[in-house]
């Protein structure tokens, strides 16, 4: 009898745009274009290639998922047995329909979520599950600036029949996606940060004894120790600059208050000063006060500035100054993004980017460090 | 040096213990590598480190002239077959069955290290078999790999009550072991702060009102000895665990297994947590070298995931019927989470847990109890006679003894000048605690145990009655 | 069982049960000597003077066995271990898995050691005290120190010494309050890390370049602060890489203020080559139980020595074992001690067998013992190296190791799904110890660190490459084998669920009978 639940979600419209140019198919009217143009979906062929190779460890789970395009088609398709739960309208599912499945799984208790689809996907996932169910993304959008796509569909079925067994670790994830009416309508490339899941990684840097308890709170237990070290330390004449991400976060559930996911907060004497500010409000603030950046890697790749957290302009960091700038991130994330690779920076301006590279101390528990490379 | 002079000295470089030490063979090998010179394969030590001077230390010398060199040296000592001795302490002459020696002197035993469970299955049982039976007699249901010493183990056991009340104070007993205190110190700096609880000064026993004065909710354990390190029995030991858990704190037992074939086991009177001394379990004193204790506590999650060392738990394997073994909550400890942990055992004392468990496994529930009385009844023959010297005091304290207990010389002579005439007659006296103990005078911790003969305690009577006349 | 693994070994497979599912109500296996009948008569009240609240109602309920049943059953267990004696063990890097002298065992276990008190009247155990202090001689002259201590019994124990000597050197000048970090490396042994912190240290910890393995300079003086207390590192690193830079690291921490300690558990490779203590070190430790040949008893006891600077002397545990010129004593007086941190004076019997080691070793065997450690190591690393799916990730751009070497099994997973895990499962088919990994973190994926120390044969060395290369045939023609192993061995496959499950887990019989009857 399997214990594991894997939920299975197939957005059947991602990465109808691609193939014919179009950025994403977001937007009714979009997807009216792409079929008009004879798009084929290619989501549903990915998914099913992610299927075929799950069958072989097909008693070790229960697939859960939705009806006809949205996972039951695949998974007949594979012989696999699944629990069809939810409702939707035959070859008119929208993001809603995303939305409720993940829901749906989520109150049942799924072990992972696996889906096919691109950035929007798990977008609408993440807008409804955050950190609380581990999300595997099969890659099958255009639009994949998220961290938590697999490499292709093969070793996302790898990687989810890894996790669970207990074989993989979970790290924390940004969901990116580009601002498409800055694109569509400037022609800019923005990547904005959307939220984050918890998502299995594949460099095992421990050995894969199984483990019980989940590896979701050992990072959030990670992330305590880390906030307490922190607030320990807090000077009360001191502005808190406190950036976007879960670590950081930490700091402010340690203070006693919410924290914008997203955005940058002030701290100072251990209150909530200013939330979700933008640049000019920010430089306003700390003129003429003594301040401290405190940050957290973003992105598979590890940028500390410059994704995610453009409120922290050059001007800002000037502002403060490179010595007061205090990197957080727990182990698992330094090494997910990779030992012997450094954290990266990218504020637009070059002689701050050279200041803030080199060797710096990243704060990754109570009373523990590391020295990790820093590059522009 | 004088043994240079003497032996012939052995200058090929061919050495018994090392197989590729033949210059054919390393000439085969370095070709092999394509490397001309053996020192290239150091070129990353930088040149000016490099020793350059042959080491000023004796030239390799055969095994008849080691053994002889060192048979002469040790020669020098005298060991407890040659001189009758009532030392205790912390380390104790105990009868060391045959079969224990035969079973820690197999090779496997001795020279396997961290192999897993599929090579190592003996190392593993015997581990599991040990914890079995030292739970079975502290009466608890988790017990750890064994660590360094009763000391040792006590510092880890305050870590870990520190970890799991998040206070940070213990409370010890003023009759504890100075060594121990010494080593709990030590463990503690910067994490606990330990306070001492006064004595009865008629009994000895723990004086529960200081302790309930004493006792707050920064109290994050109370420790005691059982027996005591001055040999007397704690007969309030479960209400000692009442108070402690009235007020939050843990409660800490430290044991000598052999008292408890006769004595309630701790985990029947409230402990939490218990550490001991497992020498007297089939292990020779070897100078202080046989020591090991063991570690134990509550079947809790939350204290199973503190425990600072390694342990197992019993398993099925893939085929029916067929024991296996594994590490129980692996991530807990230094090898997965390096400075997160809560202390740091590597290699520690496995020999001496598998011979434990030989030891009772020989002597079973009868021996053990047994063991006990007639180690109790030779320890009161003693006291008593002792008590009969004019101006000698065995015990001090009003209270039941085990195997150890305080003599008071008066004040006529000092311990030390007591031990130096015993010695002439080759004696050697129980410890001097005077300077651990001033409050107790002229004082001396003399140990009896089933290895001493009424002979033997009738001599040590008639030449203290000489001595101290 | 049938042997499905087909290869020429098999382990001795008794299915030996639990002890307490042996013997038999009322066997006994060791008589107690009766007290005698003038003792009984004084005595009698002895045990009655135990109150009734602490008098034992049931005596423990353990299995009743006679004399040659416990010592079958233990030999039996003893079969089904694999030691150093055993096969080759050249695969268990970092633990220096040499061959341990038979002449040590025997003088270790004669009465005139196993039968001395550590309190015993200094005139009676001279000799032992002159065994003890000869060899702090000779540890000091090995290691460039000036003074030993025998007191820590395990290597851990020896770092969390040292990491108390520098708090209170820091205490002694005043400094111990703006003193407060110790820097150390994540390719040296966790206790590095460990130890320091349970002494109170925040940690800071440097990890190493990929390309040359050692630790970036830059790094280093990032780490260094007024905060610095010291450095505690192992070096030769457990990769098997000797940090060259090592002396500028000492400078850096001595210009800082801080005291610099070397983990020399991996000195199997330096002996007679470099003496720590001229290099600049001012704290070290040796593990008698790895370069000093003790045996490793099954995982203790070992014993670890540490080595100081004559300034750092006075903070050493007491006591410690003295000369005054005509006799040896043990020295209680030393004020600024950082007291004990374990009870007596260490492990006396390992004392005994190292110093019998070096004596028949002579200066000239230690340099034999290095050189040929490091010639095997280098010898087993190309022959690895020739297998496929075999690498060596980290510090590729130095072509030697020294005792031991850190490889990986990443190619090998990545084409075949066989994992190091997998490969050492299988590995024991053959009759042969499984390879060490690595302490976590993993920073080499799927890693292996063989150390084939001076005791290995090249017989030894050939057979264990090419049992490798035909597991790594087997990973990429017929992976079942691999992936259902081990076939050949005392057990098959453990269950691995009740390791984290409180409801399934049994440490001890009693708790197994409670929750599974």
């Amino acid at each position: 009898m399997p214990n594991k639940k894997l939920g299975l979600i197939v957005n059947p419209i991602a990465g109808l745009g691609g193939k014919v140019g179009l950025k994403g198919t977001d937007g009714e009217a979009i997807i009216k274009r792409a079929i008009k143009l004879r798009a084929t979906a290619v989501s549903p062929t990915r998914a099913l290639e992610a299927l075929r190779t799950l069958t072989y460890a097909r008693n070790e789970f229960e697939l859960v998922t939705y009806p006809f395009e949205m996972g039951q088609d695949v998974a007949e398709k594979c012989c696999l047995n699944s629990k069809i739960i939810g409702s939707i309208v035959k070859g008119k599912t929208t993001a809603t329909d995303t939305k409720n499945a993940a829901r749906d799984m989520m109150k049942l208790g799924v072990d992972l979520i696996l889906f096919s689809g691109g950035d929007g996907t798990a977008r609408d996932i993440c807008e409804v599950i955050g950190g609380e169910v581990p999300v595997l993304g099969i890659p099958a959008g255009v639009k994949m600036h998220s961290a938590v796509f697999a490499i292709n569909p093969k070793k996302a079925a790898e990687l989810a029949i890894s996790f669970l067994r207990g074989e993989a670790s979970l790290r924390e994830a940004e969901v990116m996606d580009i601002d498409e009416d800055a694109f569509r309508k400037k022609n800019k490339v923005v990547a904005r940060l959307y939220g984050y899941l918890q998502v299995p990684y594949e460099k095992s840097l421990v050995q894969p004894i199984k483990i019980g308890s989940s590896t979701t709170m050992d990072e959030k237990s990670n992330q305590e120790a880390i906030a307490e070290y922190i607030v320990e330390r807090m000077e009360d004449d001191c502005y808190y600059i406190l950036c976007p991400g879960t670590t950081v976060k930490a700091i402010a559930d340690k203070l006693g208050f919410k924290k914008t996911l997203l955005g940058v907060d002030i701290v100072k004497k251990r209150r909530m000063i200013a939330m979700d500010v933008n640049e000019e409000k920010l430089l306003k603030l700390i003129e003429g006060e003594k301040a401290k950046i405190v940050v957290s890697p973003i992105g598979g790749q590890g940028f500390i500035f410059g994704r995610g957290n453009q409120q922290i302009s050059p001007q800002v960091i000037k502002k403060v100054g490179i010595d007061n700038i205090i990197i957080l991130a727990t182990e698992n994330k330094l090494h997910s993004i990779g030992p012997g690779k450094p954290l990266l920076v990218d504020t637009g301006d070059d002689e701050i980017n050279k200041q803030l590279s080199g060797y710096k101390r990243v704060v990754t528990g109570y009373n523990k460090e590391v020295i990790w490379k820093v590059s522009a | 040096m004088l043994l240079q002079k003497r032996i012939g000295v052995i200058s090929v470089p061919i050495h018994q213990y090392i197989p590729n030490s033949v210059p054919e063979i390393k000439k085969n090998m370095l070709e092999y590598l394509g490397v001309k010179d053996i020192e290239e394969l150091f070129v990353d030590i930088p040149e000016m480190i490099k020793c350059k001077k042959r080491l000023r230390l004796p030239h390799p010398t055969p095994e008849l002239q080691v053994r002889r060199n060192i048979e002469g040296l040790l020669s020098k000592n005298k060991n407890r077959n040659e001189m009758l001795t009532f030392l205790g302490a912390g380390c104790w002459p105990h009868y060391v069955p045959a079969v224990c020696d035969e079973i820690n002197s197999r090779s496997e035993f001795l020279t396997a290290y961290t192999g897993d469970v599929y090579t190592d299955l003996g190392r593993y049982q015997a581990l599991f078999e040990f914890q079995s039976m030292i739970g079975d007699l502290i009466a608890m249901d988790v017990v750890s790999f064994p660590t360094y010493d009763w000391a040792t183990a006590s510092g880890d056991a305050t870590h870990m009550a520190v970890r799991i009340t998040g206070r940070h104070e213990i409370l010890v007993p003023k009759t504890m072991s100075p060594e121990r205190l010494s080593v709990i110190k030590t463990y503690c700096q910067r994490l606990a702060e330990v306070k001492p609880i006064n004595y009865d000064p008629i009994t000895g026993q723990l004086d529960l009102k200081d302790l309930k004065k004493k006792i707050s909710a920064r109290t994050a354990a109370v420790y005691i000895e059982n027996p005591t390190y001055l040999g007397f029995i704690e007969t309030e030991g479960e209400e000692i665990g009442k108070i402690a858990h009235d007020n939050g704190a843990l409660y800490i037992v430290g044991v000598e297994p052999l008292s408890l074939g006769l004595l309630t086991p701790p985990g029947e009177y409230g402990a939490d947590i218990v550490c001991g001394e497992g020498q007297p379990l089939g292990i020779h004193m070897n100078f202080g070298g046989g020591l090991f204790s063991f570690l134990a506590c509550r079947d809790d999650e939350q204290f199973v995931s503190v425990i600072p060392h390694r342990m197992i738990t019993i398993t099925s394997t893939e085929h029916e019927g067929e024991w296996g073994f594994a590490y129980t909550l692996p991530k807990r400890t230094m090898f997965a989470a390096r400075e997160r942990a809560t202390t740091f055992t590597g290699t520690a004392t496995v020999l001496w847990a598998i011979t434990a468990a030989v030891y009772m496994s020989l002597l079973g529930p009868k021996g053990i109890t047994e063991l006990a009385e007639v180690i109790m009844q030779k320890a009161y023959y003693a006291m008593r006679r002792i008590s009969e010297i004019d101006g000698v005091m065995a015990p001090i304290f009003k209270s039941p003894h085990f195997k150890e207990f305080t003599v008071n010389f008066g004040t006529d002579q000092t311990v030390s000048e007591v031990n130096k005439n015993l010695l002439k007659h080759g004696i050697q006296g129980g410890k001097d605690i005077t300077k651990e103990f001033p409050q107790l005078g002229n004082t001396a911790l003399y140990c009896v145990t089933e290895i001493h003969m009424k002979e033997d305690i009738d001599r040590l009577v008639a030449v203290l009655e000489d001595i101290v006349k | 069982m049938k042997n499905k693994g087909t290869t020429t070994y098999h382990a001795v497979r008794w299915r030996e049960p639990i002890i307490y599912e042996l013997g038999r109500k009322g066997r006994r296996g060791f008589m107690i000597p009766k007290v005698e009948p003038e003792i009984k008569a004084v005595a009698r009240d002895a045990v009655l003077s135990i109150p009734d609240k602490m008098r034992r109602k049931t005596p423990p309920e353990w299995p009743e066995l006679s004399e040659p049943e416990v010592v079958r059953h233990f030999i039996r267990l003893s079969q089904q271990t694999f030691g150093v004696d055993s096969g080759i063990n050249v695969g268990v890097g970092t633990c220096t898995m040499k061959y341990n002298p038979k002449v040590n065992e025997a003088l270790a276990r004669s009465p005139g050691i196993t039968g001395l008190h550590p309190l015993q009247d200094e005139s009676t155990v001279q000799g032992i005290l002159e065994i003890i202090y000869k060899l702090q001689e000779w540890l000091c002259e090995i290691s460039g120190m000036d003074k030993f201590s025998f007191q820590p019994r395990g290597g851990a124990h020896a770092v969390f010494t040292n990491a108390c000597i520098i708090r209170a050197f820091h205490k002694y000048n005043g400094e111990l309050d703006q003193r407060d970090e110790i820097i150390t490396t994540v390719v040296s042994h966790p206790c590095n890390a460990a130890a320091p912190a349970s002494a109170g240290f925040k940690i800071v910890t440097l990890y190493p370049d990929e390309k040359t393995g050692c630790i970036n300079v830059e790094a280093l003086k990032a780490a260094v602060s007024k905060r610095t207390a010291g450095m505690m590192i192992t070096n030769p690193y457990d990769t098997g890489i000797f940090d060259s830079n090592i002396i500028e690291y000492i400078n850096i921490i001595h210009e800082a203020g801080g005291l610099v300690a070397i983990d020399q558990a991996n000195a199997n490779c330096l002996l007679g080559r470099v003496r720590i203590g001229d290099v600049g070190a001012d704290l070290c430790h040796f593990n008698l139980h790895k370069s000093f040949s003790t045996p490793h008893g099954s995982c203790g006891p070992g014993s670890a020595p540490v080595g100081v600077k004559e300034e750092f002397a006075k903070f050493l545990p007491i006591p410690t074992v003295e000369f005054d010129g005509s006799k040896y004593y043990l020295d209680y007086d030393r004020p600024h001690s950082i007291g004990k941190v374990a009870e007596f004076h260490g492990v006396a019997q390992n004392v005994v067998r190292a110093y019998a080691w070096i004596l028949t070793m002579g200066a000239e065997g230690l340099r034999e013992t290095s050189e040929v450690a490091v010639l095997n190591n280098n010898y087993l690393l190309k022959k690895l190296l020739e297998i496929r799916g075999v690498s060596l990730p980290w510090g590729k751009s130095r072509p030697f190791r020294m005792q031991d070497v850190r490889l990986s099994l990443e190619k090998l997973k990545e084409e075949t799904g066989i994992r190091i895990d997998d490969v050492n499962r299988r590995i024991v088919d053959f009759g042969v110890q499984r390879c060490f990994t690595s302490h976590e973190p993993w920073i080499v994926p799927e890693p292996f660190t063989p150390e084939p120390t001076e005791s290995a044969s090249k017989e030894d060395l050939d057979r264990f490459a090419e049992i490798f290369s035909r597991i790594s045939t087997e990973a990429y023609t017929n992976p079942e084998k691999i992936k259902n192993a081990p076939h050949n061995c005392a057990i098959s496959r453990v269950n691995l669920n009740p390791s984290s499950d409180p409801k399934k887990w049994a440490m001890t019989w009693r708790s197994y009978i409670k929750k599974h009857g």
